[in-house]
């Protein structure tokens, strides 16, 4: 089984702050770590190369720095890494983000089976790109996917959670799936991977390689565009109630009548 | 098949909301969102359509009195399953043929799975997840406001030049209307392939987790525990809060690893985000990743015997005291009025 993981670079901590004066985000000081979701997407893809045999591939569009994690990745058992990396690619929404990585994944992955995404990035929160990637490639989707059962003859049955429970469905490969936390506990690299890490090549891929249309990346390849970004208001609406609590209770079940809520 | 991309042009007309059903019964969601999609159409002077999918749909005629003046019905065994591949291939052929300005469905799993499709196919930009939806009032234009890195920031997003404009919508942030029996409206029932239907996907089994009658995600209260709890046993008394006010159960993550609950009733940024009217947070100290889930919520009361603890902040109305006097006492007063 070919499987490719597709890895994000993320700010180590979601409570970023806003430089009032150019409106943009204060990313100086702040460490990166690999998108928490995407480290069981990778995990899960090594157990099922342990389980069915094959390849891991793991890809990454970002700055040079990104490199790391995929060195990582390949310290806990992936096989190969590709760096997607250009200015031409800076400011991709979903959209021109899902276009850049199905080229990677087209000219790089020989009969790829399996693409593996974790279900949304810490950062956008958008959750779109492993679903906007599956149509793109013409690939079957399933999403949040918690629990991979069987892979055999074409076909995966897995199980997934929506709002109201489990499904369990089967689909064809090639797929593209999105994982949630839980699915399974990442493992460590190991001392072999981490030698193996180190003496690794991870090619660079820029937009002409990838022979990518120009129209298609980066920010001119973006449908949508962030106009404003703005920290949300905390208003301390707070009101502790006083007394013992028998009195805190009787006031806070009085309030709740009073605006009809309960 | 490759078709020409969207631009921006004049046949560009009208504001869908994708209405979900499940069972064949409309989800709350649709409703919140035709409500919200109303205002908007006004405000374009458009008409509002709404696209609903699904087998033996019971309350089509409730999306015109929930505010559309239209609606494509596409009712059929082969949508019972809420089959996200054909979903994706209907919806993709009706944008096309009618060519609305802009679509929008609620950010359900379903929603956050099928619609990014959509606009891949369409290659249209897509906002996910929003909570507040504008009309520029000097272009036109759908300001979708997001929340991203887990709510600590909000963006304010346009698709300026591709149509239609889609966002998903977080369920609960807007208000459905009162239903109007008697505005009027069409159901055009939409001709499909009713044959030889090949989906890549096919749903084999479902098992329902939320053992409660009240879905998480639609209550209107929601009693929520966390780590202070100290074990699965006092988790009862969340359940029994819970019955008394007619409410569903929530947790942060630590009961849910601890296994006091399921992952079903999780809230915060690896679960569910909720709106309620009314969230009671026990024994919940507020870290971010938990109050991104519930920061729409409309009152937030806060039971803790930690005063410094941040879940103070976000709260409506708080008790610093101990929850296991508290609790009960409240469970009692409750019960007996």
């Amino acid at each position: 089984m070919n499987i490719v993981v597709c890895l994000k670079q993320v700010p180590a901590t979601t409570e970023v702050k806003i430089d009032p004066q150019t409106n943009t985000l204060i990313r100086a000081g702040i460490k990166n770590i690999v998108n928490p979701y995407d480290t069981y997407a990778l995990e899960e893809a090594i157990r099922l190369k342990e389980r069915y045999g094959g390849t891991v591939t793991v890809i990454s569009m970002g700055p040079p720095q990104a490199e790391q994690m995929l060195r990582e990745a390949i310290a806990c058992g992936a096989d190969q890494a590709y760096l997607l990396s250009d200015r031409a690619f800076a400011g991709a929404d979903t959209l021109a983000t899902s276009y850049t990585l199905s080229l990677a994944i087209i000219r790089q992955v020989k009969e790829c089976d399996l693409v593996i995404c974790g279900k949304q990035s810490v950062d956008g929160d958008t959750g779109q790109v492993g679903p906007q990637l599956a149509q793109t490639l013409g690939f079957s989707f399933v999403s949040y996917v918690d629990n991979i059962e069987e892979v055999s003859s074409g076909k995966m049955r897995a199980r997934r959670m929506i709002d109201e429970g489990h499904e369990t469905v089967e689909t064809s490969l090639p797929a593209v799936i999105s994982v949630v936390k839980g699915l399974n506990v990442p493992r460590l690299p190991s001392l072999r991977g981490i030698m193996r890490a180190k003496n690794a090549v991870i090619p660079v891929l820029t937009a002409q390689q990838l022979d990518a249309d120009p129209q298609l990346i980066g920010l001119t390849g973006s449908a949508t565009k962030v106009v404003r970004i703005f920290s949300p208001e905390r208003v301390c609406r707070g009101e502790k109630l006083t007394g013992d609590a028998e009195a805190q209770v009787d006031c806070l079940i009085s309030k709740l009548r009073e605006s009809g809520i309960i | 098949m490759d078709l020409p991309i969207p631009h921006v042009t004049e046949k560009h007309h009208g504001v869908w909301v994708f209405a979900e059903q499940r069972g064949g019964k409309i989800q709350t969601s649709s409703y919140e969102l035709l409500g919200k999609g109303r205002e908007i159409a006004d405000a374009l002077q458009t008409e509002l359509c709404s696209v609903c999918f699904g087998y033996n749909i019971v309350d089509t005629n409730r999306l015109i009195t929930a505010g559309a003046d239209k609606v494509y019905l596409l009712d059929g065994p082969s949508f019972k399953d809420n089959n996200e591949d054909l979903f994706t291939l209907e919806l993709v052929r009706l944008v096309r043929q009618h060519n609305p300005e802009i679509v929008l469905a609620a950010a359900t799993a379903l929603g956050r799975s099928f619609i990014p499709r959509v606009a891949a196919a369409l290659k249209t930009g897509l906002s996910a997840d929003g909570t507040g939806l504008d009309i520029d009032p000097e272009k036109g234009w759908l300001l979708q406001t997001k929340p991203a890195f887990g709510g600590n920031i909000m963006a304010v997003i346009i698709c300026p030049e591709k149509r239609p404009q889609m966002a998903t919508v977080r369920p609960r942030v807007f208000k459905a209307r009162r239903f109007d029996e008697t505005r009027k409206g069409t159901i055009i029932n939409v001709d499909f392939n009713k044959e030889s239907v090949t989906s890549k996907t096919r749903l084999l089994s479902f098992v329902d987790d939320i053992t409660e009658k009240v879905k998480i995600e639609d209550a209107d209260i929601i009693v929520a525990g966390g780590r202070g709890l100290g074990k699965a046993e006092n988790f009862r008394l969340i359940e029994e809060l819970a019955q008394v006010l007619g409410g569903a159960v929530g947790a942060t993550r630590p009961p849910v690893d601890e296994g006091w609950t399921t992952y079903a009733h999780q809230i915060g940024q690896t679960g569910k985000t909720v709106s309620p009217k009314l969230y009671v947070a026990c024994g919940i100290s507020g870290a971010i990743q938990h109050t991104a889930g519930i920061s729409t919520s409309e009152t937030i009361v806060a039971i803790n015997n930690d005063p410094a603890a941040p879940i103070f902040e976000v709260a409506t109305y708080g008790i610093v005291g101990d929850l296991f006097q508290v609790l009960p006492l409240l469970i009692r007063k409750l019960s007996s009025s």
